[in-house]
């Protein structure tokens, strides 16, 4: 185990405690960035949509596991941002240009979402978010002249510079990257100033957040803000992405996909934004894995276990027929949601750490340091 | 003029009054406690003063200026820190976080800057951070530094509420019932701390209490309130004495 | 004018529907402070029971409409014991999450087993109406609304008058305090829930003939029901109804009398203004946290 002598208030400060996180960092972003010459063309696809899946994972994190708003819009921002783009794009806005204007004006809408939510806790918050969401959505349905309603929007290959960069293209990959990249490493920072304080103030007691002097109302709507933005950012690149945008993509189905990102990976740390995004991204194709090739595999098992071979094709189809069921990648979501609040609260990061901590302390790890303590009395009617 | 000044503070929810036409003044550099019994409105006087209540009437002064109507988070601003009854810690922060909360007061730099990290706000930390050890330091807290909120005794807890108003860097502090579920020992130290914050660091102390050996060891002067009214008002020895708190307290 | 209080009663009617999902939601909060996202699918879930027990079993409609409310009571306190028991007292954040892996959970199972079809109950009422003077009022849909109110007393009854409503009302103020004045108060959470669950199962039985039952009902009326209950302030029996009445009406008004599209949002619209001018519903209680 390491132990950690501080002399120097610096070390409270940096964003790497010690070497060991430099090394261990510096390599992830070596293999990410040599990643599109190893992966396959999927792979590497999935790879993108994990970048703007935690880029979105990081906002939601600021708001909702920082500031302690919890909000089921987020589809909405991510929407206003790629319309903005698609959009300016038909006016031949260059992509730096519509990039920053799409962030920009899903921030301002997110401080003024912000607002209404003020007096809002809790529950009343989450539904006053969905409904910011529907409206949008119909919005952008009914708003024929500027996002073409049902029909959607195309979006042109992004060109940066004179180039056209495709959306299968190293480049696009490598400006996805860049993206959560920075916003992790502004995130950080904004963790340890005074306005990442505050956030986190106002989540564990906004009274006594007041009585410090932290104008509660100015960092909620600050939050709001900039969780809007940068999910805006996002959306951009959502949108050349998948290089079609409309309506239905924007649902509370999405919303509902960016919290499980964040509760899945663990909502007291960034780390869970990035492993709760790449187990979302990734679970399709491991489903799609499953429906091909575990009948496959069962029916192997039951072959070299001494089934016979009609008995083995027998379960071979049964398992197929079951794999390809309508409605069974819901099913899966739903019990992994559950089994994740009821036995892993602290999410996969969380797990990390345990299982950290059980090879540096070993042999005396212990249980209970994980244990959280259950609060029956504590009502968060009142606040 | 008084260094700080409540003028007829009223605090009525509906029929019940809670504080009825309360007056007081504290002296710069004082330590005035104000006792009752439960329900005399003592708590809620402290939350009309950092506004978390709006009185019903009545105006309160500070440094000679009204802060009836500041919003809650500029009293802290203007130099008024407090502590609460029943622990309002940011519990899954590091007590060094909770301290620097603590700091927000005194932080100037923008949000873009912060984003950035710019050099300003590096120096700006390491400010924070100084001062933030110098009050970890007058109240012992180093073995605690690091430790998270949600796992540390109540005790320690009450000091650290104590340290984060400190870190504000007062002028006038509200300590709400400060020795309520400390033992004898720590009861002790709140003492020698509460005394040393007036002679070393010269801030004016405004307390809610209920132990009376700790409002004599340490209180300049003493208010009795009961049912929101003043009973009596003067050192701690002549109130003590007097017959409506006698009888406020023995129910006579 | 006729047009008008045709509109009425056909948004009262569906708002019934909403309050009945509402009061679900109500009632599992007021006693375990849980917000259950999954109360739609129960509805659901309930809709399709009384399906399987009317419309393929062939039983009569009142046997197969009581099974289902039976057997969906049992159901819901079986999804209390695994599912929520074990995180109760964790932050409501959580204990949504769940409720929403619940409901996922739900929606796609009854998928597979009943399909993705569109399905329809045969009831006593789904032919009748009633004329008074030029008005046409169908039957079903005032079967509805007669339904609702007869519940709602029951309910009113029952919290207010027995002693396990006081025990319900009793633990959903402080649950520590109540289980030390002997209130047993797993057990109160689990019936609480198997009522919740019950009521969600009336909704989807008269809810049955004014529109089919699929899969995907449960979320559909789910996420209009949840406005109702905060509309009604959500801890407020009555409020949950007025709530869906509410949302009822203005749905069917926005329908009838706006352009199209209107009808979707204008729930969600009144709610946001609502909510901006009281935060704590029309008939909620402004608690404050004591300092």
């Amino acid at each position: 185990m390491r132990f950690l002598f501080k002399t120097d208030y610096e070390d409270d400060i940096r964003l790497f405690p010690h070497s060991g996180y430099v090394v261990s960092y510096g390599l992830l972003l070596a293999v990410l960035l040599i990643a599109p010459y190893l992966l396959s063309s999927y792979l590497m696809s999935q790879l993108v949509f994990v970048c703007i899946y935690a880029t979105v994972g990081v906002a939601l994190l600021i708001l909702t596991g920082f500031t302690g708003q919890a909000s089921l819009g987020h589809a909405a921002f991510l929407a206003i941002g790629a319309y903005t783009a698609a959009y300016l794009q038909k006016y031949n806005v260059p992509f730096p240009v519509y990039f920053l204007a799409a962030g920009l004006l899903t921030g301002c809408i997110g401080a003024l979402v912000g607002f209404p939510a003020l007096r809002l806790q809790g529950i009343y918050l989450v539904i006053a978010t969905i409904s910011f969401a529907f409206i949008v959505e119909e919005i952008l349905a009914r708003w024929e002249s500027v996002t073409n309603g049902n029909e959607g929007l195309r979006v042109k290959a992004l060109s940066l510079l004179g180039v056209t960069v495709s959306r299968d293209s190293p480049t696009f990959y490598f400006l996805c990257l860049a993206v959560l990249v920075l916003t992790i490493v502004g995130t950080l920072n904004l963790l340890r100033s005074p306005t990442g304080r505050a956030f986190v103030a106002i989540r564990d007691s906004e009274t006594a957040a007041r009585s410090m002097g932290v104008n509660v109302a100015l960092y909620k709507v600050k939050s709001f803000a900039i969780s809007a933005a940068i999910t805006g950012f996002a959306g951009v690149l959502f949108a050349h992405k998948l290089s079609f945008i409309s309506p239905e993509m924007f649902t509370l189905q999405l919303s509902i996909e960016f919290i499980i990102v964040i509760l899945i990976g663990g909502t007291f740390s960034l780390h869970g934004a990035v492993l709760g995004a790449i187990f979302i991204v990734m679970i399709d194709p491991f489903l799609t894995y499953l429906k091909d090739d575990l009948p496959g595999i069962i029916a192997g098992v039951a072959a070299t276990f001494g089934a016979g071979s009609a008995t083995a094709g027998n379960i071979q189809s049964k398992v197929a027929a079951f794999a390809s069921l309508n409605g069974l990648k819901g099913a899966i979501y739903g019990i992994i949601i559950m089994l994740f609040v009821l036995f892993e609260p602290l999410g996969i990061y969380g797990r990390w750490l345990k299982i950290k901590l059980f090879f540096q302390l070993f042999p005396l790890y212990k249980r209970s340091t994980f244990k959280r303590q259950k609060i029956y009395v504590k009502s968060e009617r009142n606040r | 003029m008084s260094y700080f000044r409540a003028e007829n503070l009223s605090l009525h929810f509906g029929g019940l009054k809670a504080v009825d036409a309360v007056s007081f003044a504290v002296e710069q550099g004082e330590i005035l406690s104000i006792i009752g019994p439960n329900g005399a409105g003592k708590s809620s006087i402290f939350n009309l003063i950092s506004r978390i209540y709006r009185p019903t009437s009545g105006r309160i002064f500070f440094e000679d200026r009204d802060i009836t109507e500041e919003p809650p988070y500029d009293i802290a601003r203007l130099g008024i820190a407090r502590t609460f009854q029943n622990i309002e810690l940011f519990e899954n922060a590091t007590v060094l976080s909770n301290l620097l909360v603590g700091r927000h007061r005194h932080s100037a730099t923008q949000l873009w800057q912060e984003l950035l990290f710019l050099p300003s706000v590096r120096a700006g930390e390491k400010v924070h951070r100084r001062r933030v050890e110098q009050v970890i330091e007058f109240l012992d807290l180093e073995p605690y530094r690091d430790k998270l909120i949600s796992g540390l005794p109540y005790g320690v807890r009450k000091v650290i509420e104590l340290a984060r108003a400190l870190c504000s860097e007062p002028r006038l502090i509200l300590l709400d019932e400060p020795s309520s579920g400390l033992n004898v020992e720590e009861t002790d130290d709140m003492s020698f701390w509460i005394r040393d914050m007036k002679s070393e660091l010269g801030i004016t102390v405004l307390m809610v209490e209920h132990d009376m050996s700790l409002v004599n060891r340490v209180s300049d002067r003493v208010i009795a309130l009961n049912y929101g009214r003043v009973l009596a008002m003067g050192t701690p020895a002549e109130v003590q004495q007097h017959p409506d708190v006698v009888a406020a307290y023995l129910g006579a | 004018m006729l047009d008008f209080v045709q509109q009425l009663v056909s948004g009262v009617a569906l708002g019934c529907v909403y309050g009945l999902i509402a009061l679900g939601f109500v009632l599992v909060y007021k006693a375990t402070e849980v917000v259950n996202f999954a109360q739609g699918d129960l509805m659901m879930l309930g809709g399709f029971f009384a399906f399987t027990f009317i419309g393929m079993m062939g039983l009569n409609y009142w046997i197969g409409f009581a099974g289902a409310v039976a057997a969906m009571a049992l159901f819901g306190m079986l999804a209390e014991r695994i599912v929520v028991r074990p995180i109760l007292g964790y932050p409501q954040f959580s204990i949504i999450m769940a409720t929403i892996g619940l409901g996922y959970f739900l929606r796609s199972v009854a998928g597979m087993i009943w399909g993705t079809d569109d399905f329809k109950i045969e009831t006593p009422f789904s032919q009748g109406v009633l004329r008074v003077g030029s008005l046409v009022l169908a039957h079903d849909k005032l079967s509805v609304i007669a339904a609702t109110v007869i519940l709602c007393t029951l309910l009113w009854l029952f919290f207010n008058k027995t002693t396990l409503g006081t025990a319900m009302r009793a633990s959903s103020e402080n649950m520590l305090a109540a289980y030390y004045m002997g209130i047993p108060v797993k057990r109160v959470v689990s019936i609480v829930w198997a009522i919740s669950a019950a009521v969600a199962t009336c909704a989807g039985v008269l809810l049955a003939p004014i529109t089919f039952i699929h899969s995907n009902v449960g979320l559909v009326l789910g996420l209009k029901a949840f406005p109702a209950a905060v509309l009604g302030g959500f801890g407020s029996i009555p409020g949950a109804v007025v709530g869906g009445v509410l949302i009822g009406v203005i749905e069917s008004m926005a329908g009838f009398y706006l352009a199209e599209g209107w009808k979707d949002v204008a729930p969600y619209i009144v709610l946001l203004a609502v909510l901006l001018l009281k935060p704590e519903g029309l008939f909620g209680l402004h608690a404050r946290k004591k300092v």
